[in-house]
């Protein structure tokens, strides 16, 4: 469990030492939350209703902005080969810059939905389903973009791949995560959608490490 | 170190469908080191990679103190050292960071001590806060020699180790793996000059 911890603390050490790297998706979240509002208009009615779909879908594009860096700059210099041939398990390891990226690119993202929410006049209530919705969604984002990262290692335009193979497999999370703050507005109750979107996580932590080394070793062949 | 002996049965590799060499066998055991030489091309890298067990062979056997490889994967891990062309440094970390950061994902961390006297052995102790980025290429070279000294691996896998260091510190690598052959440790290497390491040295030549 150990590793776990190693391989956290280093990548989040190595993104404070390239914020910039980190600020882009944070930052692209913002720019996109901020143009929809502008450019609709000041209809209140309007803008509550497309506000969680509208974060739901700014939130999965800056995930992905990241993701083809999980693991390229760790092929590039050698150092995803030691983790391949260090005796700790590769699968906790990959977990570990899975989290990472999460805590890097998902975090910042629950902390500041709530704030962009404002600008679509959401109520308190949806807000804070908002924030739930995506700490549940935002980890799975993760977890399969990781399986897509570690697919496409090493091929040109790897970017682009990426985006075609991870976002029909978001589509799932992003029914279900926008769905949840819908269904809490017109008083149906958001219980299933947040189960759902629990079901949805745990497996994808579960087999995403797996699946992830499995692409990695081939990657590296 | 005293035990630990890797056989190689009839391997070969292949590389874009293409058998790089003709099938080699060589039996290593305590105290031997073997220089794999071979022309530009003909798969030392490639053997190297495929011994550690980061690709697969075409056709062959690896077998580590009698067992053969793939499921004898856990105990070789911790017995073997690979440093191949990638040295596996970020350019963001320190050189000490960098130290100490390897050896944990390796399953052997190092406290600071240690690891600022590994340094200091290859001549970086001014240099040991630096970034990576502003380091020359053989200082960083220096920095994953660091690595080997302090490992406990018995096995050495080396590809091109003298690469990029100047005089002195070619011939105290030199001594480095002198000391761990006639410790009992196993040492294979490519390299395109001729080392001094004694007589515990055998040479193996690929051949297309």
């Amino acid at each position: 469990m150990n590793i776990f911890f190693t391989v956290v603390w280093r990548d989040l050490r190595l993104a404070m030492r390239r914020k910039a790297e980190v600020l882009t998706s944070v930052f692209f979240f913002v720019v996109v939350a901020t143009l929809f509002p502008l450019a609709i208009g000041p209809e209140p009615e309007m803008l509550r209703q497309i506000g969680p779909g509208v974060l739901w879908v700014g939130a999965l594009l800056a995930t992905m902005l990241g993701l083809s860096r999980m693991f390229e700059s760790d092929f590039r210099d050698g150092s995803l080969e030691h983790m391949l041939l260090s005796p700790h398990s590769l699968g906790l390891m990959v977990l570990g810059k899975i989290t990472a990226h999460w805590l890097l690119c998902g975090v910042p993202l629950v902390i500041l939905a709530p704030v962009l929410g404002l600008q679509f006049d959401l109520s308190p209530q949806a807000l804070s389903m908002l924030c739930l919705s995506l700490l549940l969604g935002t980890p799975v984002l993760s977890c399969i973009g990781a399986i897509g990262a570690a697919l496409t290692l090493g091929v040109r335009g790897g970017g682009i791949l990426i985006s075609l193979l991870v976002l029909p497999l978001y589509v799932p999370v992003l029914v279900f995560g926008a769905g949840a703050v819908q269904a809490l507005e017109s008083g149906v109750g958001a219980q299933a959608h947040v189960s759902i979107l629990l079901a949805m996580l745990l497996p994808a932590l579960f087999f995403s490490p797996w699946a992830c080394s499995a692409g990695l070793r081939i990657a590296l062949e | 170190m005293s035990t630990g002996s890797l056989l190689v049965d009839q391997a070969t590799v292949q590389r874009g469908g293409r058998q790089l060499f003709a099938p080699v066998s060589f039996e290593l055991h305590a105290g031997q080191a073997l220089h794999l030489q071979g022309e530009n091309g003909s798969g030392k890298t490639s053997l190297l990679r495929a011994l550690c067990g980061l690709s697969p062979l075409a056709q062959g056997v690896v077998r580590w103190c009698g067992e053969p490889l793939p499921a004898a994967r856990q105990a070789f891990g911790k017995e073997v050292f690979y440093l191949g062309h990638a040295l596996g440094l970020k350019d963001e970390l320190s050189a000490l960071e960098n130290l100490q950061t390897a050896c944990a994902l390796a399953g052997q961390p190092l406290n600071t001590d240690a690891a600022v006297s590994a340094l200091q052995a290859q001549g970086l102790s001014k240099r040991k806060h630096l970034p990576l980025r502003v380091l020359s290429q053989g200082q960083k070279r220096r920095v994953a020699l660091a690595r080997l000294q302090v490992s406990a691996a018995r096995l050495w896998l080396l590809d091109e180790p003298w690469v990029a260091l100047d005089q002195a510190a070619q011939s105290a690598l030199t001594d480095m793996l002198r000391s761990h052959v006639a410790q009992g440790g196993l040492l294979l290497f490519t390299s395109h000059q001729s080392q001094d390491l004694g007589d515990a040295v055998s040479v193996l030549r690929l051949q297309a």
